[in-house]
Order: C-alpha cells, then structure tokens, then sequence
C-alpha cells in the first residue's frame, strides 16, 4: 500500500532559485536563507520518498487569465519547467508516477473534489523551487513528482478548510493505491509578503511563527482562519498559505515537528519551512 | 445580496478579486504575452501596434504608456501580470515593488534587509491618512 509519511511545508520565492542558478548561494544576503535547509537536505537523504505529493501555485504561467482552475492536477508523464519571461530554470524535468496521479484524480472525483486534469503542463518556479531546496541540484529528481496547482492568484483562492478537507481526501486516495510506495507532500508558498501597491513589503513574524506553531498543535482550529486575516495580517500575497492546509491534511492528526526555519528576507518575502513527520 | 468584500479595509492594497480579473483582462492577458520572446519582440518592434491587438480600455493603454505600475493595478491589473511587463522593461520584482510602494528602490530594498514593513499602523485604511 502507498503511504504519505511526512508533510513539508516551504515558501517557494522565485528569487532563491534564481540565487541557486547563478552560484550566489554563498553571498552574505543569501546564505542565512540556504543555511537553515541543510538539515533538511539530510533529512530528504533520510526519508527517501518514491513520490512526491507537491502543491503549489501557478504563477499566470501554465494558466493566464483565460483559464483559472482552483484545483489543477498534473497527470502527464512529465513537466517541462516553463519559461516565466527569463528563460526556463536550468534545473531537471519533472517525471510524474502517472499511473498514481490518474488514480488519485478518479478518487478525487469520486470523493466530491471537482478537479482539473492536466495531460501537458509546464511548471514554473512554484513547483521547482521547493525542489531545488530541498534537494539541491541533482541530475535528476530523486522522487517522482505529482504537482496539484491551486489558484490563489485570483480571489478567493479556496478556503483553508477546503484545502484541509483535500489533504484528508489525498490521503485516503494515495492509501487505496496498492503499490508499496512512500510518500512525502509538499505545500508550498508564502510566507507573509505583499508584492502590490503601496503597502508592498509587508511582513508579519509574529504572525508567520504562530502560524508554524499552529500547524502542529491545531491544525483545524487553522484551517478555519477566514482569508481577510490572510490578506491583512499576512499580506496580500501571504494568502498562498491556504496550500499548506492541503499538506497538513494529508497528515496524521498529532504529528512531530522535526524542523522549523523562518528567514526574512528573500526578496519581498518571509522564508518559512517546516518538516512534520507522522508518528504511526 | 451584494458579494461581500471585508477586504477592502486594508491600506495600499488591491485585492485581485473575480471582479478586478474581469475588469482587467485584456490588461492582463497583454502583459502575460510578453512572458515569450515572440511577444516582446513584437512590443518592441511596434508598441502602439502591439496595444491594438488587445481591446483594453484607453485608460489603461495610457497606464502602460506611463508605466504607471499603481494605475494598472487599479484598473484590474495584477501584480504576477504588470510584472511581465516591468520584467520587459528590465525592472525585477523587487524594485518593481520599490516604485510601487512610492519609496524608491533603494530605500525599499533597505526596509526590506531591515525586517520588512511593519504590520503596526498597517492593518486598516483608518489607520493611514491618505486612504
């Protein structure tokens, strides 16, 4: 039987890539950032998943405006990392284990969540970028990947409880597949920033950390936070947080946080990453 | 019953609702093209010939002409859109913001190494005295 074993949460700023890319990973503004995934690049050798569950955002890059699915799921056998307007990243082709995402997609339906289906999909650098943190820059990915793409450009993305109530049907989707794999999920983005108008550059620690804390000890009572607390507290763009309810969801009710990092800055944002293994 | 909107409270935000997507499409879908080389070569060999291809309002075609980053915003731009085309004009995110914020680029980037912009005085539009 698939398993998922362990949820990781990770912002995923185009800038941290970037500074991958091009070697400024040792620069004294960026170092402080790549310092606190070392355990977790450890910890990934450790935990070795076959499959990595990713949910992320797509950034107007696979969708523009003519097409804006709250729920995408990628099936095709792989994804090529798009070009955003620089180039695409110099970083692996995505492979996807498409015999478990078609069959996730089937439960999914089946199981009330109305989702998209993607049979070709490039991903940007919401999908590639919590990779290449966690796992540096190999030949090739170690896992294979199945990416979930939620809107939360467009308002409303979909609530944290419905992305809560997601992560539960991913996981009874993932443990009804017979084959013998371990499976880690990723939510990604944020944490707290804001990159319009002029209240840009807006971050909340307090709030960014209560969050972290949050996810572990009472992760419903979280899932219930209403999006203008989100767009408020967190800024505009902090709303990609909701992505992490899907992650949490997926996990044991009580689970062990083996690793916390919280960074600011990152360009215009709050870097946070969690490592929460489950404890059955 | 008139959708409810309790974020239009917040300062210096634009939140890019249903209604604000709708507004703004073609804007949009403008910048967007110029995320591929095909479309920035065209803009660039022709930019009012590039504008005609896309049926936006003449407020907002001004607002590219002036790069006036807020105005597109207001006119049902969205920030991962309008930053295509600062990308085109070679502004990066970061400095993007800078303008937008009204501060400049270099004293935003210092805010920024310094923690950021604070959410004490912040959260509501009462709270800041242009708004």
């Amino acid at each position: 039987m698939a398993r998922i074993t362990a949820g990781v949460g990770c912002s995923h700023v185009p800038a941290i890539g970037i500074a991958m890319d091009t070697g400024k990973t040792e620069e004294e503004y960026w170092k402080p950032v790549f310092a606190g995934f070392e355990k977790s690049k450890e910890w990934m050798k450790e935990a070795n998943p076959d499959v990595i569950f990713l949910v992320y955002n797509d950034h107007c890059t696979a969708f523009d405006s003519s097409i804006i699915p709250t729920f995408a799921l990628g099936c095709a056998a792989e994804f090529q990392p798009a070009d955003e307007g620089w180039g695409p990243r110099p970083v692996p082709v995505v492979k996807n284990h498409p015999v478990l995402a078609s069959h996730i997609a089937q439960s999914l339906i089946l199981d009330e969540f109305d989702i998209t289906i993607m049979n070709e999909m490039e991903v940007d650098h919401g999908l590639t970028v919590p990779l290449s943190v966690m796992y540096g820059q190999p030949e090739e990915w170690p896992a294979l990947v199945i990416p979930l793409a939620v809107n939360v450009v467009m308002y409303p993305a979909p609530t944290g409880n419905r992305c809560f109530q997601l992560g539960k049907a991913i996981r009874r989707a993932i443990e009804s597949f017979d084959e013998d794999l371990n499976v880690v999920i990723f939510g990604t983005g944020g944490m707290s920033h804001q990159l319009q108008y002029k209240r840009a550059g807006l971050i909340n620690p307090e709030w960014d950390n209560a969050f972290l804390d949050r996810l572990t000890s009472d992760p419903v009572g979280l899932s219930q936070m209403p999006h203008v607390e989100y767009l408020r507290e967190a800024g505009s763009e902090g709303v990609e947080m909701v992505m992490w309810h899907v992650m949490r969801g997926a996990l044991d009710d009580e689970v062990t946080e083996v690793h916390r990092h919280y960074h600011v800055p990152a360009s215009n944002t709050a870097v946070g990453h969690i490592i929460l293994e489950n404890k059955t | 019953m008139p959708t409810k909107k309790d974020y239009e409270d917040i300062p210096g935000t634009f939140v890019f609702d249903a209604d604000r997507a709708r507004v703004g499409y073609h804007l949009n879908q403008f910048c967007i093209s110029l995320g591929k080389a095909a479309g920035r070569d065209a803009f660039k060999a022709d930019p009012e010939g590039y504008l005609t291809r896309y049926p936006m309002s003449e407020e907002q075609k001004q607002a590219v002409r002036d790069r006036d980053w807020n105005r597109m915003l207001e006119l049902g731009g969205n920030i991962y859109y309008t930053s295509k085309l600062a990308a085109f004009d070679g502004i990066n995110f970061q400095n993007l913001a800078g303008l937008m914020t009204g501060m400049g680029v270099e004293p935003y980037r210092e805010m920024m190494l310094n923690g950021g912009r604070s959410i004490e005085g912040n959260r509501y539009k009462s709270e800041w005295e242009e708004e």
